[in-house]
């Protein structure tokens, strides 16, 4: 704990911080809160406030639209959602296929050569930054309407996401094992397969579970933008005010990330 | 002949060969995981539908945009992209803020071991909705609610926050040492102090850890929801998808790039020295 002796008519008196720790942390405050006042000048400058004065109405407008739901929806609804665990399923798997080796490229004790480290990282921190829905986006452009482009759009996002946690295990590995495997004059590649990889096994499907499992959220809004799966669906019904619908695909939606987050949990904790 | 561990050590004539230990051990899981895998990807591959010549005319397209990156074009939608960066930005730092404010309350809310049952049960529903649906989705209703404009993402962000946050805070709530808090309640702490003396050092210091994890986070989504409406860059950039001016879209994603390696670098950073 930080803590400084100051004197005062000779007899010590405790502070939790020095002065200039105490200035730092005003200044902190001030700036922070300056730069907070001044975002929400921003942000309210540019809403139409007739419009939230509405909002309470609109909102019990919505909610009465929406009940009851138009259950017998839910039968056209199937197909869409197998298209949207495929989405999120297959585009994990290409995404865990494309991740694995960049991981090993850009962790710092496997990577082969120095130049193609920061050439690896750059490929996880582009893929990370853009969301999956803009790779979406793209893709739909290029490839047109789809589940094709919604897996690869999945896929170039889980490479960022999964390229990282697995480049960081395996930064973390112990170095026993693997000096065990050199000692026996095994070479570069089988020093990996002995070496590095059963320690990071464990994580690394813990890592890829836990992927699916977000993009199996991801991919429910994918078809907002043509990407298919369960968000045409939802776009159309938008689109045509057909909030009834809207609810029952909302529910088959919390449904199933339910389940795979439960899954998901009952995998990791099986790794782990 | 089989080892403790599952290792399998099998004798051919005098030599011994070691084979390594299989993920899973058991192997009736271990054939059925892989069978069950090989017809779900049959049936999965089956079932996308690719119009191949679809494909081949967007290639072009592909190509065009690739090049764009190489050449991006920060200069014809300069004002925009300006304008819409800002925008992103100010809407993370207020959605942020807002929404950890009421992730606090809701992650007490949700711990198990420091409140009361229907509070429990209300606060974890209302993490599990804002954790189930994606951002864009929950967008899409705030927008129908509040118009278009940034104000809808701000709350739709904090919403999210709150989801994130809450969460964490309190499975960090439920994991704290409970010898402090029995300490402090020995001296007569009400259900406050209690919380303020015992609970709140405790979970602090990964609480701000967290938060500059969620600033992230938001700016990455703020690039988003945008496309249904709720402000900040996204508007932007489907603006520039769809007219087809790749070398505007190539340079706003290289500006949201740049973004979000600097805020990682600092949040790292500002991390390091907050612990």
């Amino acid at each position: 704990m930080p803590l400084s002796i100051a004197t005062r008519n000779h007899q010590p008196v405790w502070r939790r911080r020095t002065t200039r720790a105490q200035w730092a942390l005003w200044s902190a405050w001030l700036v922070g809160t300056a730069l907070l006042v001044l975002c929400s000048k921003v942000i309210a400058d540019n809403t139409t406030w007739s419009f939230v004065a509405d909002a309470g109405r609109q909102a019990g407008d919505l909610i009465g639209r929406m009940l009851p739901p138009e259950w017998y929806y839910a039968g056209e609804l199937w197909r869409p959602l197998w298209d949207t665990l495929n989405i999120a399923t297959l585009g994990t798997g290409l995404g865990i296929l494309i991740a694995f080796p960049i991981a090993f490229l850009a962790a710092r004790n496997t990577s082969p050569h120095p130049a193609l480290r920061p050439l690896a990282l750059m490929v996880i921190v582009s893929s990370r930054s853009i969301n999956s829905l803009i790779w979406a986006l793209l893709l739909v452009l290029i490839l047109g309407p789809g589940t094709l482009a919604g897996i690869i759009a999945i896929a170039l996002r889980s490479i960022g996401f999964i390229g990282k946690l697995l480049y960081e295990a395996i930064e973390e590995i112990h170095l026993t094992p693997m000096e065990a495997v050199s000692a026996t004059g095994a070479s570069r590649l089988q020093l990996m397969s002995y070496g590095v990889l059963p320690q990071i096994m464990p994580a690394f499907a813990g890592i890829s579970v836990y992927r699916w499992d977000i993009n199996i959220r991801e991919a429910t809004v994918l078809g907002l933008v043509g990407a298919g799966g369960i968000g045409l669906e939802l776009n159309a019904s938008i689109n045509t005010l057909a909030w009834d619908r809207v609810a029952v695909i909302f529910v088959l939606i919390f449904a199933t990330v339910m389940v795979s987050e439960w899954v998901s949990a009952k995998v990791r904790h099986a790794i782990i | 002949m089989t080892g403790g561990r599952g290792e399998t050590i099998t004798t051919t004539g005098h030599a011994v060969t070691w084979r390594r230990p299989p993920l899973i051990r058991d192997r009736r899981w271990r054939w059925g995981l892989m069978a069950g895998t090989a017809v779900y990807l049959a049936l999965a591959i089956a079932s996308i539908e690719v119009d191949w010549s679809r494909v081949v005319d967007g290639l072009a397209r592909g190509a065009a945009f690739v090049a764009a990156f190489a050449q991006p074009d920060f200069v014809s939608r300069w004002e925009d992209i300006v304008a819409g960066i800002l925008e992103s930005l100010t809407m993370t730092v207020v959605s942020t803020f807002i929404g950890i404010l009421l992730s606090i309350p809701v992650g007490l809310g949700a711990a198990r071991n420091v409140s009361a049952w229907p509070v429990y049960m209300f606060c974890r529903g209302m993490i599990a909705v804002s954790r189930t649906f994606q951002e864009v989705i929950i967008a899409i209703l705030f927008v129908a609610m509040f118009g278009f404009g940034p104000l809808a993402g701000v709350v739709t962000l904090a919403f999210a926050t709150i989801g994130f946050m809450a969460k964490l805070l309190a499975e960090d709530i439920e994991s704290i040492d409970w010898r402090q808090v029995e300490a402090v309640r020995a001296t007569g702490a009400g259900w406050w102090q209690l919380m303020n003396h015992a609970v709140q050092p405790q979970v602090t210091p990964r609480l701000l850890g967290l938060s500059l994890y969620r600033l992230d986070i938001n700016f990455r989504e703020s690039a988003v929801i945008g496309i249904v409406g709720a402000g900040g860059i996204g508007a932007t950039l489907n603006t520039a998808i769809d007219r087809y001016e790749y070398g505007s879209a190539a340079a706003i994603l290289l500006v949201i790039i740049a973004i979000v390696m600097v805020t990682e670098y600092a949040s790292s950073h500002a991390r390091r020295f907050l612990q």
